[in-house]
């Protein structure tokens, strides 16, 4: 049979949040074009910079489908960057800081998930309390700013500095010299996750389950879903991006300091939500949460070209699209009961 | 177990702290019929679908299911579904954000090699699952893009697919309109004819006689009887239900009421309604009137008051008031029009526990005098010793807490509260009910004290003999809708004949 797929509110949330990039980076474009702005690198270096946070929007994608929310993603990636400059500062193999990264998102993930899961405490509680952990663990491991360099650790330096020069799109600077763009590593592991991700919640059994424990977890059990169990991966999946996202994130920044990714969580969820993922859960997609991370990048990348505007008009221009969504979403909601 | 029966209760007894609320319940179900299950509410129902569903563990009897040796007793809803015993209730139990083919599938979905759900077989397999049940849906849509009753026939699609071979539907109805009803009918009818087995619980006499073949009532936790449907006309499935024999019925003669039809109108309601639990109805009241609303639990009789005093707020028509059209959108304009309202569920919507006798009484005084303009503790007193002595409340003195008082006291506090208002119309929801015998006579005698000096009172009972000892008029309440009024001879058996509806007793 044919598949047929009429345009529900959910989709036109999807291409709303498509349409608002194309045109502020259209704007972009055409604003700044004379600094720049319209080299395909200016647009491959808003997902260089975000690899991180598309890593982590993706988990917090997952958790948001099964109506819950994890706040502790930021400190984990400042705890998990911390661990990564202190060990191999110590002399540590940077492969074998990667695995051991891994392990502790796997591990952090399970306890969190076995709380909301099993336990059944409200997930904001359990999360906070992991946030609080997390960046002060951070604090106890170094309470100073630790580089990584390339005395410390050639491999991960190596990582950090290697670029993928794309075949196309290329331009020559005014000295006449051809310049290909380029993408780093962490680009790479971000866009691969973006599309598991996808896979998974379309098309296997678990991904399915996130919906339907969001869309009605009373029901969801009722149909004979466990539905502890499937909250818990929801919350190890989502500390398993996290600390794939928190080494993304450290090939940038080089170093694990106390406060470095403070208030990221709010820009996972913000992305989200602009993306179309309802805080109520059962709805969204990481395409839509996708494209939420090079919304707030683009943004961010238009203030900085611009070069006078204060750096905080991102978070007001952020503020702005996120209650423009939210009025979005309720209208559409509004308008799902009316027809009913 | 003898052919045909898919399902057997036998002896089934549940308790709950301090009341028995099955006792001793047989219950046979047959293959390829649809077998009504009623009762008033508390009469059972409820209780013993969930003995038979796994939700309730029973304490005596045994549940046996057709190819299943030895008795059942199932501990979840999913043990249920496994020997055979699915339910759909009211409430639908499904995901409105996943498509309808999911909704059948998930779960046990098909998976391909590559260990991903496999799409495109389910959804194929779904399509021909609705097609053959005569349902037309598209079943790649979000089941949230339907209506309720085509949600509620995809959750027996599940069920029936899951290979059950009871099919239990709690109050599937409640929630639609006639053609909606009329679609569900028929695949109920559908399946029946596939020989599942199916209890239909509902508080709608038409479509019990519109699709079921047999009738099972309870009441008060007790089996009445089993009777196919041919041999139990409605009067007498509400004399079932009511616990009344028809053929014994006692003729009470009311006291002489006085005529009070020329008197000006105190209420007037034209076309008054609540979308969803009330249709259109007009109701005049008198001053110096009681009207009464008879009718089963659940038929309306108190969405009826409710849209009057604005509980809920009405959606269409209009209200006059001492002649004058008003327009009430929440109860404290009824209040200012001179309406008082006791409602039924007083533990909930009534009585504050943990105030004094004195601060309930004048409670809804203050409310209508507004915030601002607080009554001075004497004259607070003086109100509240003026309806203790009034409405005879036993109580120690006007501080005890009402909680410490009898159920009966209760609900005199509640009527004093109202009174204390000085109300021209007074809607009492249940003022007697779960209160003693001679309580009730007191409140029965108030209530026409109360009409003898002008005050129009709007009486709503379960007890019909209560009503006609003090109403002047009768408002017939079926199925969420106002049926009719009785004004003369106004018996027992006719009042319960206007109930039931339909044909008449043979």
């Amino acid at each position: 049979m044919k598949n047929k797929t009429r345009l529900n509110g959910n989709t036109i949330l999807l291409l709303i949040t498509i349409v608002l990039f194309i045109v502020l980076y259209a704007g972009g474009c055409i604003a700044y074009g004379s600094k720049g702005f319209t080299h395909t690198q200016t647009f491959l270096n808003i997902l260089i910079t975000n690899a991180g946070l598309i890593c982590v929007t993706c988990g917090l994608t997952v958790v948001m489908l099964t109506a819950g929310i994890d706040i502790s993603v930021g400190a984990l990636i400042a705890m998990d960057c911390m661990i990564l400059a202190v060990g191999m500062r110590s002399g540590l193999n940077a492969i074998v800081m990667v695995l051991i990264v891994l392990v502790i998102g796997v591990a952090f993930g399970l306890f969190q998930g076995f709380l909301v899961g099993y336990l059944e405490i409200q997930p904001f509680i359990v999360t906070m309390a992991g946030m609080f952990f997390c960046r002060g663990m951070t604090a106890v491991i170094c309470t100073e700013q630790v580089s990584i360099t390339e005395q410390t650790s050639a491999l991960f330096y190596k990582w950090a500095n290697t670029k993928i020069t794309l075949p196309f799109g290329g331009y020559l600077n005014n000295k006449g010299k051809y310049l290909a763009p380029y993408v780093r590593p962490g680009v790479i592991v971000a866009l691969l996750l973006l599309i598991v991700t996808f896979i998974m919640l379309r098309h296997t059994k678990l991904g399915r389950s996130f919906y339907a424990i969001g869309g009605n977890a009373a029901s969801a059990a009722m149909m004979g879903l466990n539905v502890k169990k499937v909250k818990l991966c929801a919350y190890m999946l989502s500390s398993i991006f996290c600390s794939i996202g928190a080494i993304c994130y450290c090939l940038n920044t080089m170093a694990g300091s106390v406060s470095q990714a403070l208030g990221l969580e709010m820009d996972a969820i913000s992305s989200s939500v602009i993306g179309g993922t309802l805080l109520t859960g059962g709805v969204g997609n990481v395409i839509g949460s996708f494209f939420g991370v090079l919304i707030n990048g683009t943004i961010s990348s238009i203030v900085k070209t611009n070069g006078k505007l204060a750096s905080s008009w991102p978070n007001i221009l952020t503020a702005a699209l996120l209650f423009l969504f939210i009025v979005i979403q309720s209208v559409f909601a509004m308008m799902r009961n009316r027809k009913k | 177990m003898e052919d045909n029966v898919v399902l057997t209760a036998r002896g089934i007894t549940m308790t709950f702290p301090g009341v028995k609320a099955l006792e001793n319940v047989d219950f046979t179900l047959r293959k390829g019929e649809i077998h009504a299950l009623m009762g008033e509410n508390g009469a059972g129902k409820s209780t013993l679908i969930k003995c038979l569903t796994g939700i309730n563990d029973f304490e005596a009897g045994e549940i046996h299911v057709d190819g299943i040796s030895g008795p059942v007793r199932n501990h979840s809803t999913k043990d249920a579904q496994e020997v055979g015993i699915s339910t759909v209730y009211q409430e639908v139990n499904l995901c409105p954000n996943l498509s309808v083919a999911e909704n059948l599938f998930i779960g046990r979905e098909p998976m391909t090699k590559f260990h991903t759900v496999d799409r495109r077989s389910y959804n194929k397999r779904s399509q021909k699952i609705m097609d053959e049940l005569g349902i037309s849906v598209d079943v790649t849509q979000n089941l949230e893009n339907y209506s309720l009753a085509i949600q509620q026939m995809v959750a027996i699609a599940r069920a029936v697919d899951m290979d059950c071979k009871v099919l239990i539907l709690d109050e599937p109805t409640s929630s639609l309109d006639d053609e909606e009803v009329e679609k569900l009918f028929s695949l109920m009818r559908n399946l029946r004819d596939k020989g599942v087995g199916i209890i239909f619980v509902t508080h709608f006499l038409e479509q019990v006689y519109a699709v079921c073949d047999r009738i099972t009532v309870l009441r008060d936790g007790q089996l009445v009887g089993e009777y196919p449907i041919a041999e139990l006309p409605r009067v007498k499935l509400v004399a079932a239900m009511m616990g009344k024999n028809l053929d014994d019925l006692a003729e009470i003669h009311k006291e002489s009421i006085e005529d009070v039809s020329k008197n000006p109108l105190e209420i007037s309601a034209k076309g008054i309604s609540h979308t969803g639990t009330i249709k259109p109805f007009d109701l005049d009241i008198h001053k110096g009137e009681v009207v009464g609303v008879a009718g089963l639990l659940g038929s309306g009789r108190s969405e009826l008051a409710r849209a009057i005093y604005g509980a809920d707020k009405a959606s269409t028509g209009t209200l006059s008031v001492d002649g004058k059209e008003v327009k009430i959108n929440q109860p404290i304009d009824a209040m200012n029009l001179g309406m008082g309202m006791l409602p039924d569920d007083r533990k909930a919507e009534g009585i504050i526990a943990d105030l004094s006798v004195r601060e309930n009484i004048i409670l809804a005084l203050q409310a209508k005098r507004g915030m601002f303009k607080q009554l001075s503790r004497a004259r607070q007193e003086e109100i509240a010793a003026r309806y203790i002595d009034l409405v005879q409340i036993k109580t120690a003195d006007q501080e005890t807490l009402v909680k410490q008082l009898s159920g009966g006291n209760q609900q005199k506090v509640i009527l004093a509260r109202w009174l204390a208002t000085d109300p021209d119309f007074l809607i009492l929801d249940e003022p007697t009910r779960g209160i003693d015998v001679g309580t009730k006579s007191e409140i029965q005698k108030m209530i026409v004290k109360l009409a003898g000096e002008g005050k129009s009172i709007l009486f709503i009972s379960s007890e019909i003999a209560e009503m006609l000892r003090t109403c002047n008029r009768m408002a017939i309440m079926r199925d969420g809708e106002k049926v009719g009024e009785l004004d003369h001879d106004l018996t027992q058996e006719n009042v319960m004949k206007a109930i039931a509806g339909g044909e008449q007793a043979q």
